[in-house]
């Protein structure tokens, strides 16, 4: 298959593993921003194969596992309410809120939809225009701007059935929060290519400047993983801490101007609170004022649900790479897929997940 | 009787117990067993062995009798390679087949939602008939329930079926053994990905075909070529769940090679572009086997001359004893285990 076959070349990983194995003549740190790259080096066995010399930490690239608790218990508050129709992504049908999760709204009667774009909420929306249709918008970079869209034809088509609970958040708040805090190990980042196609990673030239930590924009196959490593090991090994793009087919300096533009027009940066992490100031997006009349919060009235985490997961210090999935009490006991405690085991880029799927006698380890 | 506690008796949190069925539970994988385990064996469970295989074995006066049933449900009705009735028939067919079975005999049971069209019915029990037709084997009962509007969604079928086992056929989930070559008889996948496509709308270049086909005549010629000692059809969940539940059953430790897994190049772009893993994709007219080595050039060549298995392949072996395990040796020379499917398959976010 064309765009992955060579990229999964096992000649080529081989080449490129024995590259990283003399490039790299010290230990050194590294994390993976986004859970889709967590999950591509557990599901290939590449993380395995990788130098000892180099250490792998997961970082909070996951849209479903930041996503505050509070957000999905406004979720599935609205989710139960007799005249909605909740349209999500599927994945956070499966993410704990407090006490349940939006598989069980749904099997309790509300009408919960997996669909694969928000356009198709709008859809939804001008289909039923007797039931009120709210869309989950959450995720990074990648999925605001197909979110401004659905908010903008909603508009454009004066829907007054359809609102949507957004959760968005931002990649570079969250790298800085990271290279803040005290007990931070990460001594290089591989950016999230899909975030950087979208965005570019003009953002963050002045954070590798300004904390002297290598930033290499990486893709998501083998090959390009095992080269966003190259590039940052050999910054490493050099001292040098520069933006870099390890990912050059999908991704340049200034990124989607047109995508960008879409969610510039809708939202606007906005505190947001991250699952396990804690707030970060303007590390989200929320609606802007003129299109606050498609703001489900302010709709359905939700603005101050509280929730606690269960005290056992700790899923704040996993997706900061400080603790490994296995290192945690509960894994692959208390907490598995079936029955999560915290969202890194429910997502498909969730760390926890990725480790109890291709991992699972490091539960018997730890 | 004490309140089945789906939660794990470990469980310290404070999530609740799940108090009503969700989607993963029909899902075939783990969240199917825990319901098998902790709800319907214990309550159900009497005289027969309870080998957990496709379709149970029952001695009748010195003949063995495989029965199954098995229930379909399916959206749309119709889809690309097939439908819900060719589906029934196939389901039941197979489950007697993987545990060596002629099948004899089936019944149907409709579930009809008021308002279905005849024509639709027609159309449905015709494909039935002709699905049962290929395999050899006729019904024998049937029974029909109309349910209001809403009470359903337009018609589900359940059929069972009966089979006779050749006296000297010995296949179960439990037979695995050191050694054993691990074979599949085609492309994995192609089926829920065909259903997925036409219910959600998703164009690819090429249509993809449903495998729904009755598998019987495969299983017959393969018990000619040679000695085979587990056979399984990679339904819900997909061949990953497969083996690890034959793993689990047999008390060994199997490798596989993702190399040699055939897949479709549009199932594996499908799956890429939603974040699905082929190897859970359902499948319905696949089977999985464990042959002697010795026995295994043979029985493929066998399966490749046949209508329904021409890409059939080997894909691993059994290894060991111990620890049930399934290890899978990745394309680029990685290693990693196989786990059950768990919960509902979900597309991912980005």
């Amino acid at each position: 298959m064309k765009f992955i076959d060579e990229y999964r070349d096992p000649v080529r990983v081989q080449a490129m593993l024995r590259e990283l194995e003399s490039a790299a003549t010290r230990p050194w740190v590294i994390m993976e921003i986004c859970g889709g790259q967590t999950h591509s080096f557990l599901q290939h066995g590449l993380d395995a194969m990788l130098p000892q010399r180099i250490e792998l930490v997961h970082g909070p690239g996951c849209p479903v596992c930041v996503t505050p608790l509070e957000q999905i218990d406004k979720a599935i508050a609205i989710a139960r309410q007799p005249n909605v129709t909740f349209a999500s992504y599927g994945d956070m049908l499966r993410v704990p809120g407090s006490r349940d999760d939006l598989f069980s709204a749904r099997a309790s009667g509300g009408d919960v939809r997996v669909v694969y774009s928000p356009l198709e909420a709008v859809e939804i929306a001008e289909k039923n225009q007797d039931r009120e249709v709210v869309f989950f918008a959450i995720g990074f970079e990648t999925t605001a701007p197909p979110n401004a869209a659905a908010v903008e034809q909603a508009s454009r088509r004066r829907l007054n059935n359809f609102s949507v609970l957004v959760s968005h958040v931002c990649v570079p708040p969250a790298m800085e929060a990271i290279l803040g805090s005290a007990s931070c190990r990460v001594q290089a980042f591989l950016a999230a290519g899909h975030v950087c196609a979208v965005m570019g990673y003009h953002q963050y030239v002045p954070i590798a400047m300004r904390h002297h930590v290598p930033i290499v924009v990486t893709g998501f196959e083998p090959v390009d993983l095992l080269r966003g490593l190259l590039c940052a090991v050999r910054q490493l090994e050099t001292s040098t801490a520069r933006a870099e793009n390890a990912y050059t087919r999908m991704v340049t300096l200034e990124g989607n101007r047109a995508a960008q533009a879409a969610i510039d027009r809708v939202f606007v940066p906005v505190d947001r609170k991250w699952r396990g992490i804690g707030l970060i100031p303007l590390s989200g997006l929320g609606l802007r004022p003129e299109f606050a009349a498609f703001d489900a919060e302010r709709r359905f009235h939700l603005a101050d649900v509280v929730a606690e985490e269960s005290p056992i997961c700790i899923a704040g210090e996993i997706l900061q790479g400080k603790k490994k999935p296995p290192e945690c009490s509960a894994f692959g006991t208390v907490c598995n897929p079936q029955h999560p405690l915290g969202a890194p085991m429910v997502s498909a880029e969730g760390a926890c997940a990725a480790y109890h799927r291709y991992h699972p006698e490091a539960a018997t380890h730890a | 009787m004490p309140e089945p506690d789906f939660e794990g008796y470990t469980c310290p949190v404070p999530i609740r117990p799940r108090e009503n069925i969700v989607m993963g539970h029909g899902s075939g994988g783990s969240l199917t067993h825990d319901l098998l385990r902790r709800l319907f064996l214990p309550e159900l469970g009497t005289a027969a062995p309870r080998s957990l295989d496709d379709a149970a074995i029952l001695d009748v006066g010195g003949l063995r009798l495989a029965v199954c049933t098995d229930s379909h449900v399916v959206s749309p009705l119709f889809f690309p390679g097939g439908d819900i009735g060719r589906l029934a028939v196939c389901g039941t067919v197979n489950d007697l087949a993987m545990v060596g079975a002629v099948p004899l005999a089936l019944t149907c049971g409709f579930v009809i939602e008021e308002g279905l069209s005849l024509e639709v019915l027609q159309t449905v029990v015709r494909s039935m008939q002709a699905a049962a037709a290929e395999a050899g084997a006729y019904f024998a009962a049937g029974d029909t329930k109309v349910v209001q509007k809403g009470g359903a969604d337009l018609l589900f079928i359940n059929t069972a079926g009966v089979g006779r086992i050749p006296p000297t056929v010995d296949i179960s989930g439990a037979n695995a053994r050191v050694g054993d070559a691990i074979l599949v008889s085609g492309t994995v996948g192609d089926h829920g990905i065909a259903v997925l496509s036409a219910r959600e709308g998703f164009k690819f270049e090429t249509e993809l075909q449903s495998d729904v086909a009755p598998l019987n005549h495969l299983v017959e010629t393969m018990l000619q070529a040679g000695d085979v000692h587990v056979l399984r059809d990679p339904t819900r969940g997909g061949l990953a769940t497969t083996l690890v539940e034959i793993a689990q059953q047999s008390g060994v430790v199997m490798e596989i090679e993702q190399a040699r897994v055939p897949i479709q190049p549009a199932v594996r772009s499908a799956c890429e572009m939603l974040g699905f893993d082929p190897l859970y994709v359902a499948n319905e007219g696949k089977l999985v086997a464990m042959v002697k080595a010795s026995d295994s050039g043979r029985i493929l060549a066998a399966m490749r001359a046949t209508r329904y298995a021409a890409e059939a392949a080997v894909i691993g072996q059994v290894v060991r004893t111990g620890e049930p395990q399934v290890r899978m040796h990745t394309a680029i020379g990685g290693t990693r285990l196989i786990d059950m499917l768990s919960g509902e398959m979900l597309p991912r976010i980005c």
